[in-house]
């Protein structure tokens, strides 16, 4: 199973490094968040899989998982979200205020 | 072109009360049981956002005069409050107490101030939710 | 008692919060905002004078001990970046009061520079490396949103791009935190500390370093630099005096923590590196010193000098140069803003940009300009300004560790910088005025005090470095001896 979810990371790497390479806004956002999803499932994935009850008092007996991965997690796709979330705010404005969504035309510093 | 849109309106005053159910279940089955107040939070405001979508900004604005930027600042500060208030009673930063109370009517229940802490992360997530919506879609 | 650890971080957090609701009460938000780091900067003085008589002190959020619960610890060197940042926050704060503006003001630029600074001290002052990572986002969310601030063209090109590196470089940060977690299951630094000295830094755990090394590299502009002159000349003066000053640091905190508390034991893979970059980082950033014509470009190539010549010390690694490099971490932190305050008010006056445009500001402005003198002696490393000892130290260190090639790049830097911030005087403040009388501009009185007070202690770090050697032995002594900060997180307070 941990093999095969590091696979899938690897896809979802290579996936979101592909998108933000290129030259449009979007998808360069579009990327960024894959690349956040995969490195979730990294996470996840290197604290063990294991088959075990949810790690909460009233499900107790029995071995249960690791809960600080999750906890990781969480904490990480809120900032991811939030950061998003203004990446395409600010995304949107540049786009307004510039003319144009193409990082080769947004390259500048010779106009100052 | 006017777009026609009863069926929209018509589903939408039954399902967002569904929807805002839901999201106040979800924050409180969050202390021992998957929610809690960031999930809560974030059906609240797809609920409103669904408000918003629905019918315009301004209907909106007239029924719910809230300033969405206040009310995710009002979240952060309950929140932060109570992470402080430990601080009061000599307690170590973010100490959390709980306690098993009889209230009329609802019996013996189990209060915890985790509940407020999780109050303001609810509220924090409705009001940034909404007003990045919001300033997306209020130009032009 | 250990409860106002925290305080730096969630004083801050607190009032930019309350400021939120006071938006349209511009007074009030100014006098809350000075007056709120004016407090922080004393609890951090006296939280300094407590460690250094208890030594290190910590707290354990919600009572959990470690390694389980996340927690804050002070030590001598994060208070003395805390105590530093706050003050010369408060410095900023009221050169912004007399020159950010209205519109600035009315967009919670307040709150945010709270925010900022908020992230800022949590990054110095967490003992968890999860939460260093949270911090820094804190950090970098209110830095992102105080370069776009203004919504001007060239700002919001510019606060993509930083946007954009930085979510990369974060994400980086979570790769490598995700492989430190597997690999020794723990994020307590102390305790990741303990195991590593435990297993050995074995290859695996070697690699996980230097994938901190390059996030770090990337947040402070060691080596990784690129996006750095960009987004550093794009927002208003107060703000990038902000950024020069702290922004940087946070990421030579982090490397120093994670190369002598985490990962000290295979120095000859990561020290060296270290030193490469350091080297290459300010070869580099003389070639662009020394090629930039309009004095943005200058002053911020002079940051990346600071950055390489700081980390000198730590790829030096001897006592003498890490305590030499936390005396010039401090230097650089008030003398970078200081020359970026002073950089900004020189375009304020002018409205040029490029070094040969102007000229004779010092018949205009004679204490502005004698300022701008002493800034420039301080960072060159003139006795008896502050920049002196720093200097010595780490080159002492360097000849203690027979590193003659560093040694040598990092004094020529020192050359460089000289020339090419005399080179701003010569063609600035001297010769024919371009100024006439009808045109010039009076200094605001909050920016004029705000350079008099940082040039003071500039002044006073330099001729009063014998009173600040216990703060920095302590400091330093814990940095050489990880155990006593291991020994004070896992085995103190039970």
């Amino acid at each position: 199973m941990e093999s095969l979810m590091i696979v899938l990371v690897g896809i979802l790497v290579s996936v979101g490094t592909y998108l933000v390479l290129s030259r449009n806004i979007i998808r360069v956002i579009v990327g960024t968040a894959i690349l956040s999803h995969a490195v979730h499932l990294l996470i996840l994935t290197v604290g063990g899989l294991k088959k075990g009850d949810v790690p909460l008092l009233s499900h107790s007996g029995g071995p249960f998982t690791d809960a600080l991965p999750q906890a990781l997690i969480l904490t990480a796709i809120v900032i991811s979200f939030a950061v998003t979330a203004f990446l395409l705010v600010l995304a949107y404005r540049t786009y307004v205020t510039n003319g144009s969504d193409d990082f080769q035309e947004l390259r500048g510093m010779s106009d100052e | 072109m006017k777009i026609n849109d009863v069926i929209l309106k018509t589903v939408v005053k039954g399902v967002v009360f569904i929807i805002l159910t839901l999201g106040v279940y979800l924050f409180f089955s969050g202390h021992n049981a998957p929610g809690g107040g960031f999930i809560g939070g974030l059906v609240l405001g797809s609920g409103i956002v669904l408000l918003y979508l629905t019918y315009d900004i301004e209907t909106i604005h007239r029924k719910m005069p809230f300033d969405f930027k206040k009310v995710a600042a009002f979240g952060v500060l309950l929140a932060t409050g109570t992470a402080i208030g430990s601080l009061y009673f000599e307690a170590p930063f973010l100490t959390q107490t709980d306690g098993y109370f009889t209230l009329p009517i609802l019996g013996e229940k189990h209060l915890s101030t985790v509940t407020i802490f999780e109050a303001g992360v609810a509220l924090t997530v409705v009001g940034t939710l909404v007003t990045i919506i919001l300033s997306i879609s209020e130009d032009e | 008692m250990s409860n106002i650890i925290v305080l730096p971080l969630i004083i801050p957090i607190i009032t930019a919060v309350i400021l939120v609701f006071l938006r349209e009460h511009i007074m009030l938000q100014r006098v809350i905002s000075f007056l709120t780091m004016v407090f922080i900067s004393i609890i951090s003085f006296v939280l300094l004078e407590v460690v250094q008589t208890e030594g290190i002190i910590k707290i354990d959020f919600s009572g959990w001990l470690p390694p389980f619960g996340i927690l804050f610890v002070a030590d001598s060197f994060s208070l003395l970046l805390v105590l530093t940042a706050s003050i010369v926050t408060a410095i900023c704060l009221l050169y912004a009061f007399s020159t950010i503006g209205e519109h600035h003001e009315k967009m919670f630029f307040y709150p945010f520079v709270l925010f900022l600074i908020a992230g800022v001290n949590g990054s110095f002052l967490t003992g968890d490396i999860f939460n260093l990572f949270v911090c820094f986002e804190v950090m970098l969310l209110a830095s992102y949103v105080l370069v776009a601030l203004g919504g001007e063209k060239v700002q919001l090109r510019e606060s993509l791009k930083y946007v954009v590196i930085n979510v990369v470089a974060s994400w980086m940060f979570l790769v490598a935190l995700a492989y430190l977690y597997g690999t020794v299951k723990t994020l307590n630094m102390a305790h990741i500390a303990e195991r590593v000295a435990e297993v050995g830094q074995d290859p695996m755990l070697t690699t996980v370093a230097i994938l901190f090394l390059v996030v770090f590299s990337l947040k402070a502009g060691l080596l990784l630099f690129f996006w750095l002159p960009g987004s550093y000349s794009v927002p208003p003066t107060a703000v990038q005096a902000l950024f020069a000053a702290l922004l940087t640091k946070v990421g030579i905190y982090a490397l120093f923590r994670t190369f002598t508390l985490m990962f000290p034991l295979n120095p000859e893979v990561t020290h060296t590196l270290i030193g490469i970059m350091a080297g290459v980082t300010l070869i580099a950033g003389c070639m662009g010193a020394l090629s930039g014509r309009d004095i943005y470009t200058i002053a911020t190539y002079n940051v990346i000098i600071g950055v390489g010549f700081i980390l000198i010390g730590l790829a030096v690694g001897t006592e003498e140069a890490i305590s030499g490099a936390i005396y010039y971490l401090i230097h650089d932190i008030i003398a970078k803003a200081l020359l970026f305050l002073i950089v900004g008010m020189m375009v304020y006056l002018t409205g040029e940009t490029v070094v040969k445009k102007m000229s004779g500001l010092i018949r205009n402005y004679p204490l502005f300009g004698w300022i701008y003198f002493l800034v420039m002696l301080a960072l060159t490393g003139i006795p008896p300004f502050s920049g002196f000892v720093g200097k010595v130290l780490i080159g002492i260190g360097a000849i203690e560790g027979e590193n003659f090639i560093l040694l040598g790049i990092g004094f020529a830097s020192s050359i460089i910088v000289l020339y090419s911030l005399l080179r701003i005087f010569l063609a600035s403040f001297f010769g024919e005025t371009i100024i006439s009388l009808e045109d010039e501009k009076k200094i605001p009185k909050g920016a004029l005090s705000s350079f008099v007070l940082l040039a003071i202690i500039i002044v006073f770090i330099g001729v009063g470095a014998e009173s600040m050697s216990g703060y920095i032995d302590n400091a330093t002594r814990t940095l050489m001896n990880p155990s006593i900060y291991i020994e004070a997180i896992l085995k103190g307070g039970q």
